[in-house]
């Protein structure tokens, strides 16, 4: 550790300590865009850990505030996996079916950052809830 | 770079760590290594959540599931379900016991609904051993502000507009303070942090050295370069080791990346903090008594004028704040004395740490805007009295300050409301008790500690205070008169009057605020020689009802001292000459047979 | 810790604290600390040495040990005891645990067993206040506890006997 001579080197070194602790105000944030992966047995096989390592590095790499990425259960959709589920609040929960490397990025260029839905890869949307 | 999918925070804080927390820890990193996680997953130790009853506290990011009472055996189970399979383990998550239901995200959780975090912010978000996480949620952000672009006039200025008081009891406004040993002249000037909190039951301070610490040195510098000061001291309680480790390793981080020492950020400024451990005197607390003490000497509190910011450390012109105190500072710095004094009440601004504690279901630390009522704070953070019992009072302020009773459970937080009704803020404490508690016992309790802890130096304290206590124990006794009321509330009014410091002049508050609020207890005591709540031991008598008795034989035998006898399925009866009211028959009797009056 | 070591290396181990002492003006509790950590207590030996080394009355030493609870000057237990008579753990009757403790081990507050294994205090709030009501066994604390507790506990160091486990 080298001493800090200027509030612009304290600066620089909260944006590099940021990443680390993103992760946690980003989860306590109630607005936040939740990226849900398939990480049962059958996922993990299907190869959903690569398309969850895609989808940190993209987000990491655009420095997007509000995304998270969380791992979840089965969903029953064994034939599409890997899924990745989008949920934007107030919006209804896209789910993608078989999401490689590739395809994780797209939906984070697509659908995240511009707002483009991959309609080739959508499988099926949850009906919406009662309101 | 940095593909981390997941933070487990496990909590540090003593009450957590007590409660095997580092076991915890040890077992996710061991589990995480098993499944080949270790590298996308951080285990991270935190500050206190403050939520203690429930504790173990494991928080996981970025799902936000709030975990409670994690055992070392249940960690295989979250690793296997929710960090491989992203199954919340329900049998984990907080149960609410109101709605049957349970709660996976902290803020859905009545504990913390009404909280508003300001001292307590990064309590269990940040790892406290670790500078650069501070750093990142805008550590030392406010130190250079001040530094970079704020005269110490206008830092003076900015904490005087605030509103900000000091949080360790009397509540003196903190920009006059800083203002007097601003204005003191003297080359040499200090910053004391006092640390010592002697509070029995309240432990705010230590959860912010615990998980927090940078926090309290960056505030004292910020004072430091306010007042003119280049030195700091922290005194604090031996009986705090971590909190001593976490402040250690604080220090020398800071000093590595020149946040601490000489010449900070590039400026002309230079600042040194050193750690002083107390050795256990409650009166140390008190700020001339504290200054003796950091000298090397008993801890017996000065005669003021002079004050602190005249004539403090060595005779240097000193501020003195406590630790929640300096912990309000960065964010006034950092958001302005406009956004802090919008939060809370007309004359008490921001917000107060309170440590519930005693007979409710929730204990554990919380912190509320000033003017939440104290029915908020009992019924709805606190979840209610335990075991449904009925709620007898609320004691504010500990050795210091009085009860509350039931008819000013409306009654708002704030320093005025709570002096009003005889009570005070303290540092904090909030212990809330039920009608199993004798209030006389209580304000004896309190007694008790002050006369132990009283330094001798003033007659009022060292002898006034022996003699309340010990008409508090002929009354406890059976043995009070009527009179001995009546002397209790003058003894009580002249020790507040004449004694030199803090200590003495509070410390008849627990009795002359029972007196006021139970004075039909006391009168029971004396009169009746009963205790209504059953906790004063002299005033009990146990018998047995004849016609309820099955002659199980269960007291007899269970009786410490062979005091019951009777035959097999005979009626037994109880020698009340030989009885030393225990209450082991009373708790055994399978038939409640046995009463107590 | 070692108890091998003799007493002149603890004089000596306490004299190299004092030397290295940047200021001796004001160290005085901070000497007492460290001295109570080598030697386990302060006996009146151990207080004219500080006195004599830090070149201050004898008297004004006796006072400051005296005058905090922290600093004993007679010898503690190889397991120390303390339980928590804090507020909150006393509405959580940490009376009858200390009652049960006293009759337990035989000894009152502030004594030590005859064999030198345990040593019984009281002492306020160790800020744990969700377990209340807490008893510590040199420093490892117990949450919770009840009467009925106190045995095993008791037994469960006795078992360790003159082991040192730390």
């Amino acid at each position: 550790m080298s001493k800090i001579k200027s509030l612009d080197e304290l600066r620089k070194i909260k944006e590099a300590a940021k990443a680390s602790t993103d992760l946690r105000t980003t989860g306590e944030n109630p607005d936040r865009v939740v990226l849900m992966v398939g990480m049962a047995t059958c996922g993990i096989a299907a190869g959903a850990r690569a398309a969850m390592s895609a989808l940190l590095d993209e987000i990491s790499k655009r420095n997007l505030q509000n995304v998270s990425v969380v791992a979840t259960g089965c969903v029953g959709l064994c034939y599409a996996e890997p899924l990745v589920e989008v949920r934007v609040p107030g919006r209804d929960p896209i789910r993608y079916g078989h999401v490689n490397d590739a395809r994780a990025r797209e939906i984070i260029d697509k659908h995240i950052v511009q707002g483009i839905l991959l309609d080739n890869a959508i499988i099926g949307r949850e009906v919406p809830k009662g309101e | 770079m940095n593909n981390l999918r997941m933070h487990i925070l496990v909590c540090g804080g003593t009450g957590c760590v007590s409660s095997d927390s580092k076991a915890v820890h040890g077992r996710f990193v061991a589990e995480l290594a098993k499944h080949k996680m270790d590298k996308e997953v951080q285990v991270v130790t935190t500050g206190c959540f403050g939520f203690c009853e429930q504790g173990p506290i494991v928080k996981i990011y970025p799902d936000n599931i709030f975990y409670t009472k994690v055992a070392p055996a249940d960690v295989e189970l979250i690793v296997k379900e929710h960090v491989v399979k992203g199954r919340v383990v329900e049998k984990l998550l907080y149960h609410d016991p109101e709605k049957g239901t349970s709660e996976a995200e902290h803020r859905h959780i009545p504990f913390y609904k009404s909280q508003m975090r300001i001292a307590l912010r990064n309590c269990g978000i940040i790892d406290p051993e670790k500078i650069d996480d501070y750093i990142s949620v805008d550590g030392y952000a406010a130190l250079g502000k001040a530094l970079e672009s704020m005269t110490p006039d206008l830092v003076v200025e900015e904490i005087k507009r605030s509103g900000l008081r000091g949080r360790g009891g009397a509540g003196f406004p903190t920009g006059l303070k800083w203002d007097a040993a601003k204005k003191a002249a003297g080359a040499k000037k200090y910053v004391v942090c006092n640390a010592d909190e002697g509070d029995p039951g309240a432990f705010m301070d230590r959860s912010v050295l615990e998980g927090d610490p940078h926090s309290v040195l960056e505030a004292m510098a910020i004072c430091g370069y306010a007042i003119g000061a280049d030195e700091g001291v922290i005194y604090i309680r031996a009986e705090y080791p971590l909190a001593v480790e976490r402040l250690r390793i604080a220090i020398a981080q800071a000093e590595e990346y020149g946040l601490l020492g000489g010449n900070i950020l590039g400026s002309d400024f230079s600042f040194h903090i050193r750690i002083n451990l107390g050795a256990g005197a409650f009166v140390c607390g008190e700020e001339t008594a504290l200054l003796n003490s950091i000298q090397g000497s008993r801890g017996e509190p000065r005669t003021r004028p002079p004050f602190p910011a005249q004539k403090g450390l060595w005779l240097a012109p000193t501020n003195n704040n406590n630790v929640e105190t300096y912990a309000n500072i960065c964010p006034i710095i950092l958001k302005g004395a406009d956004w802090y004094s919008s939060i809370g009440t007309e004359k008490s601004k921001g917000t107060k740490v309170f440590a519930l504690a005693g007979k409710i279901n929730n204990v554990g630390l919380v912190e509320v805007p000033m003017g939440t009522t104290i029915r908020e704070i009992v019924y709805g953070i606190g979840g209610g009295i335990r075991g449904d019992k009925k709620f007898k009072a609320l004691q504010t302020g500990g050795p210091s300050g009085g009860c509350i009773s039931n008819e000013n459970l409306d009654l708002p937080v704030e320093y005025e409301s709570l002096a009003s009704v005889g009570s005070m803020m303290g540092s904090g404490g909030m212990i809330i008790l039920d009608e199993d508690d004798c209030m006389v016992n209580i304000a004896k309790f309190y007694l008790e500690f002050t006369v132990d802890e009283s330094c001798g130096k003033c007659t009022p304290c060292r002898i006034g205070n022996r003699r309340m206590h010990e008409i508090l124990e002929r009354i406890t006794q059976g043995n009070g008169t009527m009179a001995d009321l009546d002397e209790l509330k003058d003894l009580g009014e002249i020790i507040k009057d004449c004694s030199l410091c803090g200590l003495g002049q509070t410390a008849p508050n627990p009795v002359l605020s029972t007196l006021r609020y139970f004075y039909d207890e006391y009168e029971a005591h004396v009169k009746e020689k009963k205790c209504p709540a059953g906790a004063c031991k002299n005033l009990l008598k146990y018998r047995v009802l004849p016609e309820k008795c099955i002659g199980c034989t269960l007291c007899a035998r269970n009786c410490p001292v062979s005091c019951i006898e009777g035959e097999r399925k005979k009626a037994h009866v109880i020698d009340s000459e030989k009885c030393i009211k225990c209450g082991v028959c009373y708790s055994k009797c399978p038939v409640k047979a046995i009463v107590r009056d | 810790m070692h108890e091998l070591k003799n007493a002149d290396q603890k004089y000596a181990q306490l004299d190299e604290f004092i030397d290295a002492l940047p200021e001796k003006d004001g160290a005085l509790i901070m000497t007492l600390h460290k001295a109570q950590e080598i030697f386990g207590y302060l006996p009146a030996e151990v207080q004219n040495h500080v006195a004599h080394k830090l070149q201050i009355p004898a008297s004004k030493v006796y006072g400051v040990v005296t005058f905090y609870s922290f600093f004993t000057t007679k010898p503690k237990g190889r397991f120390k005891i303390n339980v928590c008579m804090g507020t909150a753990c006393f509405v959580r009757d940490s009376q009858k645990v200390l009652d049960e403790i006293t009759k337990e081990l035989q000894i009152k507050v502030g004594e030590n067993t005859p064999d030198g294994l345990f040593s019984l205090d009281a002492l306020r709030c160790v800020g744990a206040c969700g377990l209340a009501p807490v008893i510590s066994v040199n420093g490892k604390v117990y949450g919770r506890v009840k009467p009925e507790d106190v045995r095993n506990i008791v037994e469960e160091h006795m078992s360790m006997g003159g082991n040192d486990d730390e």
